[in-house]
């Protein structure tokens, strides 16, 4: 844990990461080698277990980190199953395969294009806007539209910060995301299982919410390609989906954007997909979900428990507006 | 004999592998983020392989001319439902945690759920009477006919696959494709032995 890191351990005692990845993987290694010589079997998804992308490549750090009052204390996952266990289709409707497949993934050099109802059209660079404001961490639940949750300590700032930098003109009434399309980098790109560049939307005011958040780090590093990287935006009381990763695009808008997962299944995604226990996904139940690293299921909470959103939809029907 | 006795004992040996493998990353902390996740897919999965590879041997035997494989389609058969029990157990220990009224709601209001726990349930009479005893039983005529039930048991398998997954069908396309052509195959054997009576009074024609 990086925060809150018990003051009786001096840092000199803490295993560098990539020591202890290495002694993992070593581990691995022996225990593969044991079990090969006494089964004689090949197994083929054996080699998983010492792939590289198991483990995780050093980021850099990132410095002066702030504490937020929005942080939760619940216990972090660990940062190996949220490297290892991704939604990214860009990459593969398999879980497992987007560590691997984006190690190569280039994140630099970067652009943002600021476009639509904006008063400063621009493009911007992500080393820019990584300076806009002072990077927090955020420990913030994640609840996945598939029955999934993590607890992440994200780092960034308020996406409200880039909204003010840029002063959107007061028609702006929905900011829409959209994500780098490159079927090269992004083998998931070369099948059509969504339609292609990833779009996702917020009304202006949960735009400007502090909740919602500009991200480009975790657990105190940069964020890691598997994840989003370099800049996507983390909404905790919604569906992780619409947490929008690899952001190349913010376009202001006077209609309500086309989120990719709505077009693609408008009856069990919808524009706002708020975390709600009460309404289900057609096919499945959001009463409960496992987080991971537990056994028993947990029940979810309206708005992610993040309370303090409701306001912004205050006087709306939430199973209409799903 | 000794060639059924061995192939026997291979596919008996073979058809354990996803369950070992599921053990020994269970013991060695390897599966993944989601244990109960690759537990509950990796335990479909292995049904519908096993529940086509069972439709597969009357094909193979009559296009090899390898009568004997009949021998091992019972044993097959038996894992596939083995597997089956297995996935379903995952679902309501691992997954529900015996919660009985959450289940009861989910086979009703989930259409998944539904077709997946009927091609279970059909599966359960098939692995019953799958002793020598039950085909004496039954007669050889009444026990085939109550053992085409797996005909369905396949094709509620495949749409339980088809209505659980988010968006990427592809897998759920390929079982679908390989259980068509399967099942097609049976119709088309049908199809020809039903011209075949007719050839039977045409030659009883002819003075013997």
């Amino acid at each position: 844990m990086l925060v809150g890191k018990p003051a009786g351990i001096p840092s000199s005692e803490i295993t560098p990461k990539s020591v202890y990845l290495n002694r993992r993987r070593f581990l691995a290694g022996a225990a593969l080698a044991g079990a090969a010589a006494v089964t004689g079997v090949a197994f083929r998804d054996l080699a998983d277990l010492v792939n590289p992308s198991l483990t995780a490549q050093a980021n850099a750090k990132i410095d002066g980190l702030q504490k937020s009052p929005f942080s939760t204390t619940e216990k972090e996952t660990p940062y190996k199953d949220v490297t290892n266990y991704n939604n990214f289709y860009e990459f593969s409707t398999d879980k497992y395969e987007p560590a691997d497949l984006a190690k190569n993934f280039k994140t630099r050099p970067w652009t943002v294009t600021i476009d639509g109802d904006v008063k400063k059209k621009q493009v911007l660079d992500v080393d820019a806007i990584m300076k806009m404001a002072a990077p927090e961490e955020r420990i913030y639940r994640h609840r996945c539209v598939e029955g999934w949750s993590i607890v992440v300590p994200w780092v960034g700032f308020s996406l409200s910060e880039l909204i003010k930098h840029v002063d959107p003109l007061p028609k702006a009434k929905y900011v829409e995301f959209t994500t780098l399309y490159d079927p090269k980098q992004m083998p998931g790109q070369r099948t059509s299982v969504l339609k292609w560049p990833y779009v996702e939307g917020l009304r202006m005011d949960e735009a400007m919410h502090p909740l919602a958040l500009l991200c480009f780090g975790m657990y105190g590093e940069v964020l890691p390609n598997q994840d989003g990287a370099p800049l996507r935006i983390v909404l905790p009381w919604k569906y992780g989906f619409k947490s929008a990763k690899s952001i190349v695009r913010i376009r202001f808008t006077g209609d309500q954007p086309l989120n990719s997962w709505q077009q693609y299944a408008p009856n069990e995604y919808g524009f706002y997909s708020n975390v709600n226990p009460n309404v289900d996904h057609p096919r499945w139940s959001q009463a409960t979900e496992r987080r991971l690293g537990e056994f028993l299921k947990r029940p979810t909470l309206m708005f992610n428990g993040y309370d303090q959103v409701a306001s912004l939809y205050s006087g709306m029907d939430l199973k209409k507006n799903f | 004999m000794n060639r059924l006795r061995l192939t026997k004992t291979i596919i008996f040996l073979a058809a354990l592998i996803p369950l070992e493998r599921l053990a020994w990353k269970a013991f060695h902390d390897a599966l993944g983020a989601n244990p109960i996740e690759v537990i509950t897919h990796s335990t479909g999965d292995w049904t519908l392989i096993l529940v086509l590879t069972t439709l597969s041997i009357t094909p193979l035997r009559r296009i090899t001319r390898q009568y004997w494989l009949i021998g091992v389609r019972r044993m097959i058969g038996l894992f596939a439902f083995f597997y089956g029990t297995l996935h379903f157990l995952t679902y309501i220990w691992l997954d529900k945690f015996f919660d009985v009224h959450e289940m009861m709601k989910d086979i009703a209001k989930r259409r998944f759920i539904t077709v997946g726990f009927s091609a279970f349930v059909l599966m359960i009479p098939l692995a019953l009477t799958s002793t020598s005893w039950s085909i004496r039983r039954l007669g050889g005529k009444r026990w085939q006919r109550l053992h085409r039930l797996i005909y369905l048991t396949g094709i509620l398998a495949v749409i339980h696959y088809t209505w659980l997954v988010k968006a990427d069908l592809r897998k759920p396309i390929e079982y679908g494709v390989v259980l068509g052509i399967l099942l097609l195959y049976r119709v088309a054997v049908w199809a020809s032995e039903k011209r075949k009576p007719q050839a039977i009074p045409a030659q009883a024609q002819n003075p013997l």
